[in-house]
């Protein structure tokens, strides 16, 4: 682990050598002039865009009252159950899948490689139209998934996305891995490629192969990697609204929302922007200990994505 | 590679005993059939949608309500309604075409621009407390984006930017920046400082260290970061919904969710014009996908 912490690399030097160095020793007269100028529009970007839509989120949500109505409400109380629900599965299954088959991936051959190259594809396209078409595959009446169970097993296929709230967030957790395993599978594969090859034939003349290859050298040195790659996963799906509003659109009857598509919903369907965000700000008490962590683990720059 | 010398070794060990070399072939031949079968599973997996969308695009309005699996008679016809924009939906597209680009390509010079200066001057430099600044673009990377939708709107709306494209682009160069930050610092620290230096002895300015070496360094995080910042600003909806409601202002993600509103959609307008969506960030991500990846993975996760 040779690397320099971000934040070390961003702190002044004041080394016996470096205090010879033309830039090290702290900045003088225009020089520190130019260091700032350099920095006042990622200053001005970060205060306008960043900074003050923070403070003014907190702003709006600041009426206590705002959390008693939502807790009341049947709706937000399912959003609640189907985020962690989402969060929860999603995440995991996700990157578990995401884990055995970077596996899989590292074998050689050609046909291995042209498979990654269709398997990457979910990633690579964009996500409204693929979503758009899940949603419409998934439809009781003249889906495509329905059709093939009607002319292949002469099966009626249930109505996926508007009969049953379970169904129709499995089908949003299945679009979910879907769409991004991809991603965390190129992820842990370049992970996993980049584990000295010794240290598997080393293994291996002591004996180790299959699973306790696996159980003893690539988790322990994939561990970091896999557990930052799923904290940050968590607090990117957290964040996810195009899934839930293409394939159910947060129906049948409002039952299938998650935070970041119920603070929308509020906002904009029903006129009532405060309400919206402290759905949102709800999430806080798992995204503070979340960003955190994460801030930490990225900031020692271990893993990068 | 190695996987084949371990095959071999394993191979000649086994030899050694003639049933254990039956064994292993038998364990072989199964290994290699259950990776055929996984195979043919991830590509029904990964390909239904995309097939689905490929289907309904070639299909007739009447033939999309049917049983169908496949297109009973596959036409271009969608796509040509489309590219002329031959339906009331679409009656933009290509200007909306064009939104969406000059989204994309100013979201990239900006961000490429803004981020390369605030890593120059942070960790080339070495800007006192120049950490602060890393820190809050970790921050704004680890927040989600769509968490911030509701108030962002209102302070666009205040800064009267409302169906402006220009809202878009701070948008994605505010949430594009982090990132670029980010890999900046990290593929930065394999350049030499001495060559700062040294320019700097010889006379130069810190804008002409900047533009005339820490630049043409840089090309190859720049191209991954500018890739990824294309990609963003062109697949990125929420904002662009909220944001953009007039039809000459829109974007192509935003016209292809109006499909959803009317009653009886379209729908094989509509995935021929997510096709056509779809095709410019395939195409992008699979030429620079080497240079993504080993942009996204450099530095890092070697350790």
């Amino acid at each position: 682990m040779a690397s320099v912490s971000v934040i070390e690399a961003g702190r002044p030097v004041l080394g016996r050598r470096s205090l010879l160095r033309t830039w090290r020793g702290g900045l003088q007269g225009s020089e520190f002039a130019w260091a700032l100028a350099f920095c006042i529009p990622y200053v001005a970007v970060f205060l306008a865009f960043v900074a003050y839509p923070i403070v003014y989120g907190l702003w709006l949500g600041h009426n206590p009252a705002l959390y008693a109505e939502l807790w009341q409400d049947p709706i937000f109380q399912m959003t609640v159950v189907n985020t962690i629900i989402y969060l929860a599965v999603g995440v995991n299954v996700k990157m578990f899948f995401a884990l055995l088959l970077s596996g899989f991936f590292m074998r050689r051959g050609w046909w291995v490689k042209g498979l990654l190259m269709i398997y990457v594809l979910p990633w690579a396209v964009p996500a409204l139209p693929t979503f758009i078409s899940i949603h419409w595959m998934l439809n009781s009446q003249w889906g495509l998934l329905n059709n093939v169970l009607w002319d292949v097993f002469h099966i009626d296929g249930p109505g996926w996305l508007d009969t049953s709230r379970w169904m129709a967030l499995g089908a949003v957790i299945v679009s979910y891995i879907w769409k991004n395993m991809p991603f965390w599978t190129v992820i842990l594969l370049a992970g996993r490629m980049s584990i000295p090859q010794e240290l598997y034939e080393a293994a291996e003349v002591d004996g180790a192969t299959g699973l306790r290859r696996f159980a003893h050298i690539s988790f322990p040195l994939l561990a970091n990697l896999y557990l930052v790659c799923t904290l940050l996963s968590t607090i990117f799906t957290l964040g996810d609204f195009n899934t839930v509003t293409f394939v159910s659109g947060g129906g049948p009857a409002l039952t299938t929302h998650v935070l970041a598509t119920i603070g929308i919903r509020d906002a904009f369907d029903i006129a009532r922007p405060d309400l919206g965000v402290a759905a949102v700000m709800t999430a806080l008490p798992l995204m503070i200990p979340l960003v955190l962590i994460l801030m930490r683990k990225l900031r020692t720059s271990e893993v990068q994505l | 590679m190695s996987a084949v010398l371990l095959d071999n070794r394993r191979s000649r060990h086994a030899a050694a005993t003639g049933v254990k070399a039956k064994n292993y072939r038998l364990r072989r031949v199964w290994s290699e059939v259950g990776c055929l079968a996984l195979a043919a599973v991830l590509i029904v997996w990964t390909l239904a949608p995309i097939y689905n969308m490929v289907m309904v695009a070639l299909q007739s309005h009447n033939d999309v309500f049917t049983n169908d699996i496949w297109p009973r008679q596959p036409s271009l016809y969608s796509f040509w309604i489309v590219i002329t924009e031959g339906y009331w939906y679409l009656e933009y597209f290509w200007h909306q075409f064009g939104n969406s680009l000059y989204i994309g390509v100013m979201t990239v010079f900006f961000t490429l621009f803004i981020a390369s200066l605030v890593s120059f001057s942070v960790s080339r430099m070495r800007l006192r407390n120049g950490w602060l600044l890393t820190n809050a673009a970790l921050l704004t990377y680890v927040i989600p984006a769509s968490f911030l939708a509701i108030p962002l709107y209102r302070i666009m709306q205040g800064y009267g930017l409302g169906n402006n494209v220009w809202s878009i682009i701070a948008v994605e160069v505010t949430f594009a920046t982090p990132y670029a930050i980010f890999i900046f610092q990290q593929y930065g620290r394999s350049i030499p400082i001495e060559l700062d230096e040294a320019a700097r002895v010889d006379g130069a300015s810190p804008w002409q260290v900047y533009y005339k070496i820490y630049l043409p360094m840089m090309a190859p995080a720049l191209v991954a970061v500018g890739t990824y910042a294309l990609l963003l600003a062109w697949n990125e909806y929420l904002y662009q919904f909220l944001l953009l409601s007039d039809k000459r202002s829109m974007t192509v993600p935003v016209a292809l969710a109006q499909f959803l509103n009317s009653d009886e959609s379209p729908w094989n307008y509509m995935m021929a014009t997510a096709i056509i969506y779809a095709i410019p960030p395939v195409v992008i991500y699979y030429l620079f996908r080497g240079r993504m990846t080993s942009g996204l993975t450099m530095g890092g996760v070697k350790g």
